[in-house]
């Protein structure tokens, strides 16, 4: 490897250091699924279209595979192998199983992680597309269906996932509002 | 061989949700599916793909690229080993396409004409951009037209016809009082599985191991071992995880690839395509062209049915998308006549995909219906319920069961279709016009003989063997409740294990015969296993299994038309100031046999139906004439729809029982697609009075359509 084009890094991953040498072309993405062996995180398209990459950059949804791993070193970098407290799943992952809201599985990974930014988000008074009043003083729109169909697109589901989808990030966000 | 009936009396797992069984290791990222396995000394391929639609590679320059780093080796035509073609496989001839390096001809863009192996997939990806390829260019054509020349009418075999008649079919459109005489076209349209094709292979004590993403592990392995002239037992294939199929996942460029550098390098190496070169790798559905004509009595009795359809395949193999074989079980009528033809291109060969043949026709078919039902003055279920059939309209076989109208009468009355204005373009709403549609949908229930072995253990649980396929269909689930009832015992003391060609023979997941068929043969092992440990007698270490092979009950089943029934309905907004089309609501009912897991089961129909919502309004690669490639050949340029695009969409099933058939499972895979798109077009029929006879639904179609009167495009 000619060392201009390769270096040492430091990646904080769900709360762990790693020093790993890298090319510097390397993404954030292969970093993960290739050197650190952190599969769950999926490369759907490398082209930022799929959202199947999707990890949380210092708590913030994120397209791995447009990200140079060079670029992401001092963030703490969440993913789905971060997201669950110890053997009890974050509460978006146990909607997505008991609602089936997925089949192959693929694109899972992602729109979980995108979920758990958009619930986030949204309490934050974030606006989408979709939200019909976006004054500041409005505060934040319920999280109907419009407002979740709006917020994951990002993450495309070649199964057709969606309307189970869609219902798991309804009801985690419930759940989590409740808790 | 005894033949169990699917259901026992004691256990009821079957027919009750139950969540994944693999479900937890999907959410938290642990399943691993084909390019995640770690290996030792993993080297990594890259495919280069011509430039060219047609011609000859002059030369390849591996020369500079071998001085990069890490380069392994740059396989071509010139030194890459040497496969054979010459044989007939599990699912028939293969695809010259996988014969990968064989020769310097080159029949369509995007055609493999090296493979770069390096260290890490940086390096080869780079030398795989770097590499120059010379070609002598020759002239393509790559445009498909309806009845253009070179269209011939395939060669039939008594299972696939390409031609049927009944009847005089010009006779009785003569003789008809209503005619409909309409062509509809349907673009290329692409499977794009979210997870790439992966493959891993290396030589292991002398076997062929290889990790792959597929349909069928068995398909694959036989396939792998004709092609490199090997003994069958010497090569294993397994694909645990798949991240989608659709029918685009069997032998493909990249296990080719994955094997001969193996091969060469005698290390593992690893082929992952990239979304890019899965557009012209790994098939897709043909464009089609096709013409229906319907004659009918003025109370919508059909005296006719004539579809004719038209697709493209490439030079090299021939493939049929079986778009007019949809009318042969549909509709009652004195003369029918369906044919498919086809023209072969400088394209890449064309494969099943999701509901091959009856995506296309269902939407041909079930809108032209919904023409004639307009011209009757009647309504469109009344239409399709006086021409229900009481056998095959054209093989004259009964129907092992045909629940229809029952599906139409349940999805009538939970749509809310009794209070429908029939005339088109009415209903106001700000911006949106709004309208309602519906369509049938059918699709063959197919099986096919397969083997499993089912284990009982000394600790009492059960493990079964089976090289079934979950691609996503929660085969694996379903599998594990069918055996929980064959055994008697709750689900969790079934450890079900699939997708390794060591495993057996068996159906691949396809034309949505897997579960039917894996379950058959589950079915018929774990029966005989509950007699022999009814026998008593304790458990030895190593358990007891027992093995069963279908191959004689399948083939002892009569002949009966068997098919999955289904009603679609969908309600639209079209806005004729932008052109574009909402989907507000989709509904549909079907019968489709005993089914196994309702949690999964409504997945598959949601997500089929959610394919046909986007292949009415999304979906379109478009083929530049000019290169031959595609434009856009990406998921941006390539849009399916996303979660915006989709609404509440709801599915469920009548009762579908058929009693001559030992397991009653009809398989779901594909109905959900079919008739969908039909449904919306006739719901934007509805909503603005225009017929749109060309998918997909675009905002620039339904624009120039404003003002039209009779159709759009
Ligand atoms: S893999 Fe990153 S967006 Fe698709
Ligand atoms: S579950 Fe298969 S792509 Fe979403």
């Amino acid at each position: 490897m000619a060392h201009s084009t390769a270096g040492v890094i430091t990646l904080t991953v769900n709360g762990e250091k790693h020093t790993l040498p890298v090319d510097h072309r390397t993404t954030l993405l292969d970093a993960l699924r290739e050197r650190l062996d952190l599969t769950g995180t999926k490369k759907g398209c490398d082209l930022g279209q799929c959202g199947a990459c999707t990890v949380l950059l210092d708590g913030r949804r994120a397209v791995s595979c447009l990200q140079l791993a060079v670029a992401a070193e001092g963030r703490e970098i969440t993913t789905i192998e971060g997201v669950s407290d110890g053997e009890r799943l974050h509460p978006v992952q146990q909607a997505f199983l008991d609602l089936d809201g997925y089949q192959c599985g693929y694109c899972t990974p992602g729109q979980i992680c995108s979920a758990i930014a958009v619930i986030e988000e949204h309490a934050a008074g974030w606006p989408s597309a979709a939200t019909a009043d976006v004054r500041p003083e409005a505060g934040p729109p319920p999280l109907t269906a419009d407002e979740i169909r709006e917020r994951m697109s990002g993450n495309l589901c070649r199964c057709g996932a969606y309307v189970s989808i869609v219902q798991a990030v309804a009801q985690a966000a419930d759940a989590e509002g409740a808790a | 061989m005894t033949t169990m009936t699917g259901t026992t009396a004691t256990a009821a797992a079957v027919g009750t949700g139950h969540t994944r069984v693999e479900g937890r290791a999907k959410v938290t990222g642990a399943a691993r599916y084909a390019g995640e396995i770690p290996f030792a000394e993993l080297a990594h391929g890259w495919l280069v793909l011509s430039t060219i639609a047609r011609g000859r590679i002059r030369s390849v320059e591996s020369g500079p690229v071998m001085s990069m780093p890490g380069i392994l080796a740059v396989l071509h035509h010139g030194n890459a080993p040497r496969v054979t073609t010459d044989y007939t496989g599990l699912l028939g001839r293969p695809d010259p396409t996988v014969a990968v390096f064989q020769h310097d001809r080159v029949p369509c863009a995007g055609w493999p004409v090296a493979l770069v192996v390096a260290e890490t997939s940086e390096q080869a990806r780079e030398a795989a951009a770097a590499l120059v390829v010379r070609y002598d260019d020759e002239p393509h054509d790559v445009a498909f037209s309806a009845g253009r020349p070179g269209t011939y009418t395939p060669e039939s075999s008594p299972r696939l016809q390409a031609e049927t008649r009944k009847g005089d079919v010009e006779a009785e459109l003569a003789a008809s009082a209503v005619v409909v005489d309409a062509e509809y076209t349907t673009p290329e349209e692409h499977h794009t599985s979210l997870e790439p094709h992966a493959a891993m292979a290396h030589w292991d004590g002398g076997r062929l191991e290889v990790v792959d993403s597929n349909q069928g592990s068995r398909w694959v392995a036989e396939d792998l071992a004709q092609l490199f002239s090997l003994d069958p037992a010497s090569v294993r294939v397994r694909s645990e995880h798949v991240g989608g199929a659709f029918g685009s996942k069997g032998v493909r460029p990249h296990q080719v690839c994955a094997v001969m550098a193996a091969t060469v390098l005698h290390r593992p190496v690893r082929v992952v395509l990239t979304r890019r070169q899965m557009f012209s790798l790994v098939g897709y559905r043909s464009p089609t062209a096709q013409r229906v004509r319907l004659g009918a009595d003025a109370d919508g009795r059909l005296r006719a049915v004539d579809h004719q359809a038209q697709n493209l395949t490439s030079t090299v193999h021939e493939f049929v998308e079986r778009s007019a074989a949809y009318g042969r079980v549909m509709y009652d009528a004195d003369a029918h006549h369906t044919v498919d033809r086809v023209v072969a291109l400088d394209v890449p060969t064309p494969t099943w995909m999701r509901a091959p043949g009856e995506a296309p026709g269902s939407f041909a078919l079930e809108s032209a219906l919904d023409e004639l039902a307009e011209k009757c003055g009647m309504d469109p279920i009344a239409l399709r319920e006086r021409n229900e059939p009481d056998r095959g309209p054209v093989s004259g076989l009964p129907f092992s069961s045909r629940n229809l109208l029952a599906c139409f009468r349940e999805g009538a009355r939970r749509f809310g279709w009794a209070d429908r204005d029939p005339r088109p373009g009415l209903r106001r709403e700000g911006r949106w016009l709004l309208g309602t549609g519906t369509a049938a949908a059918t699709f063959p229930s197919g099986v096919a003989p397969s083997t499993a072995a089912v284990t009982a253990e000394a600790d009492g649980t059960f493990t079964v063997r089976i090289t079934a396929a979950d691609v996503g269909t929660g085969a694996r689930t379903a599998l594990t409740l069918i055996a929980a009832d064959a055994l008697h015992v709750a689900p969790e003391h079934i450890r079900m294990r699939i997708a390794d060609s060591d495993f057996g023979q068996a159906m691949v997941a396809g034309g949505s015969m897997g579960t039917r068929s894996w379950a058959w043969a589950i079915t018929t092992a774990a029966g005989e296993l509950r007699e022999r440990l009814a026998l008593g007698g304790g458990i030895p270490p190593e358990g007891i299994t027992v093995r069963s092979d279908t191959t004689e009950a399948v083939g002892a089943l009569a002949m009966r038309e068997r098919h999955s029934f289904g009603a679609q309905f969908a309600e639209v907004a079209v806005d004729v100031s932008s052109g574009e089309v909402r989907v507000r609501r989709m509904l549909g009912i079907f019968a489709a046999g005993r089914i196994v897991n309702p949690l999964t089961a409504r997945s598959q129909f949601i997500g089929g139906m959610t394919w046909g919502l986007s292949m009415a309004l999304h979906e379109e690669a478009v083929r530049d004439q000019a290169s031959g490639a595609l434009v856009g050949a990406d998921l941006a340029g390539y849009h399916f729809a996303a979660n915006a695009d989709v609404p509440l969409i709801e599915a469920d099933w009548v009762d579908d029982t058929d009693n001559d058939d030992p397991i009653g499972i009809k398989g779901i895979g594909e109905i959900g697609i079919v008739g969908a798109a039909a449904a919306i077009a006739n719901a934007v029929w509805h909503a603005t009075g225009v017929r749109h006879r060309h998918l997909p639904i675009r905002p620039d179609r339904v624009l120039l359509a404003v003002g039209g009167t009779g159709g759009a495009g």
